[in-house]
């Protein structure tokens, strides 16, 4: 099998030489940073640490990591490193606390960007033939404009069909007239999209020309994966990125599917205890970080992305050498504690996704009586309804107890009408936690 | 002899049934029975209407999550005694009713029964043999 790739050399390049590469632009960009941004100068001098201190790869556990309230605390322009003048965009994404992050992105960075999207695109399968059309939301939030570049770099005849403006009838039109080959947008969205389709008589499977989907933004499971595979015949890819940093094009998953491949050229990437701190081994489950080695406007050391992962060093079928992070098992941020436990939105995705005939859209309501309560809500489709009051209590206990088994802590099942959880173009909505002011 | 019958799921909440019938009223349909049954917070609503197939079509069209199947509807007179024969004919010969709701026809001294039950074919069997009759989807309309 010939491995589709952008820029084969780099991405078979020997882990020994992509060390090298890594170290030797570690320490450019850690010069960088201390001379050129006050930010990283500071916490150099209170850490006691030099730039010339960075002599090796160990030596990336010295530096105070970065964090997203860093980025808040000099909203908007007070993290870049280079002069305003240098920057041609900025995105920017609203936290839920109100003041938003901005970055900023100099005309390298925008063309290093696409150089990365189009490295993943390739690694997904997508050649310069297809028809890509990008659902993601085009604007200030980086998913949109960062497929568009990257497939426009790779030379596919790209469709700006952006999520959130394009109406999803549009959508289905533009899938069944133009032959989309390639479908991006998040995983939710692609399942609204096949069940709208299905509406209005269009079969995805005799009607669409799609072959690749690539999919993220958000959480999402490997039954999710089957399910989207399914409803639209095509081959998802899971795909990674964050807004801090440049978006989309991080990560991306090749044609083995066992874990998305994160540019060793572009970051060094850690995994660390969320609690501690601490750098923890490859195989070990924890925070994702990143550490920037070739951007211009704003450059991040020891990122914390918030995101929870396992990190693959072993080598790729696929023949790339640079290292994987398993899907993003959750967000720190999203992990809920009810009754002391540690609840991942995405562990009761994957028991629901494995129940046949369970609706792809549930909602997690957190609430406190006395003790936290963990309410599940799930839609009933006509593949489980049932005229018999007994069934459809089965099936609600069955839920429970899967629920329970998984997540190590009781959750109470709710079978509600379909249409009844909001469905949305975007992220979805799905946790609701209730708790906030009570004590 | 079957007729068929049209459920419904919905949550356990004001408005629903109001929210169904509105629906069937506007398409006009006709609702000869109904029955609600309820378990916690969800429940379903059980109707024998003329047109099942058209009330699930506007139903499913309107949201909701409709199954149509197979009841019996079982004659039996407006008098004491009727239903304890029809419940122990079926009882006798081990049909279970998995649940029944009875309405009484505008037709004075006659009554209907709408049961469920888990052998269909040796519950027609066992009422026919008791002389108690089964009345057709055409039947029940014309009550």
């Amino acid at each position: 099998m010939v491995v589709n790739m952008f820029e084969p050399e780099i991405e078979t390049m020997p882990v020994k030489e992509l060390r090298e590469l890594q170290l030797e632009r570690l320490k450019a960009t850690v010069r960088y940073c201390y001379e050129n941004v006050p930010f990283y100068r500071k916490k150099f001098k209170e850490a006691q640490l030099r730039p010339e201190d960075i002599r090796s790869l160990e030596d990336l556990a010295k530096i105070p990591f970065t964090v997203k309230d860093d980025l808040r605390d000099h909203y908007p322009y007070g993290i870049l490193a280079k002069p305003l003048k240098e920057v041609v965009r900025f995105h920017s994404s609203s936290g839920t606390t109100g003041i938003p992050t901005v970055v900023g992105y100099t005309r390298k960075d925008i063309s290093t960007w696409a150089r990365l999207m189009a490295r993943g695109l390739a690694t997904a399968g997508v050649t310069g033939d297809d028809i890509v059309q990008v659902a993601y939301g085009y604007g200030l939030f980086t998913g949109g404009l960062g497929f568009h570049y990257g497939c426009e770099e790779l030379g596919a005849a790209t469709i700006p069909a952006g999520g959130g403006i394009t109406p999803t009838k549009r959508q289905i039109q533009i899938l069944k007239d133009m032959h989309s080959t390639v479908l991006c947008c998040t995983p939710s969205y692609a399942l609204y999209l096949a069940e709208e389709a299905r509406k209005e008589g269009v079969d995805p499977e005799r009607d669409f020309s799609l072959r690749i989907g690539i999919f993220g933004a958000e959480p999402w499971s490997e039954a999710t994966r089957k399910k989207i595979e399914r409803a639209l015949n095509l081959r998802a890819h899971d795909v990674y990125g964050l807004s801090e940093i440049w978006g989309p094009g991080v990560g991306m998953e090749c044609e083995e599917r066992e874990g998305l491949h994160v540019w060793s050229d572009h970051f060094i990437m850690e995994v660390i205890d969320p609690e501690s701190g601490e750098v923890l081994e490859p195989g070990e489950k924890g925070e994702l970080v990143f550490t920037t080695l070739t951007r211009e406007a704003m450059p991040l050391l020891r990122y914390r992305s918030r995101d929870i992962s396992v990190v693959d060093e072993e080598p790729c079928a696929c023949g790339r050498t640079h290292p994987r992070m398993l899907r993003v098992l959750g967000r720190s941020d999203d992990m809920l504690i009810i009754r002391g436990v540690n609840v991942f939105p995405s562990q009761v995705e994957h028991v629901l996704m494995r129940i046949p005939g369970i609706g792809d859209n549930y909602q997690i309501i957190v609430d406190r009586d006395i003790l936290d309560v963990l309410r599940v809500k799930v839609e009933v489709t006509p593949e489980v309804f049932s005229d018999r009051l007994a069934e459809l209590e089965a099936l609600r206990r069955r839920v429970e107890e899967e629920l329970a088994a998984v997540l190590n802590v009781g959750a109470k099942v709710e079978l509600v009408e379909p249409g009844t959880i909001p469905r949305t173009p975007g992220k979805a909505q799905r946790v609701v936690d209730l708790r906030k002011g009570k004590i | 002899m079957v007729v068929e019958q049209v459920s419904v799921f919905v949550e356990n909440k004001p408005g629903r049934l109001s929210k169904v019938t509105k629906i069937l009223g506007e398409a006009g349909i006709n609702i000869r029975a109904l029955s609600i049954a309820e378990l916690g917070e969800f429940g379903v609503i059980r109707l024998i209407v003329d047109k099942p197939h058209e009330a699930k079509a506007v139903l499913t069209n309107s949201g909701f999550t409709v199954g149509v199947n197979r009841v019996l509807a079982i004659e039996m007179g407006d008098e004491p005694g009727s239903l304890a024969r029809i419940a122990s004919a079926l009882g006798d010969a081990g049909v279970n009713i998995d649940y029944a709701y009875a309405f009484v026809a505008r037709a004075k001294e006659r009554a209907v029964l709408i049961a469920r039950v888990d052998d269909i074919k040796r519950a027609e069997e066992v009422l026919s043999r008791e002389g108690i009759r089964l009345l057709s989807a055409e039947e029940l309309q014309s009550l």
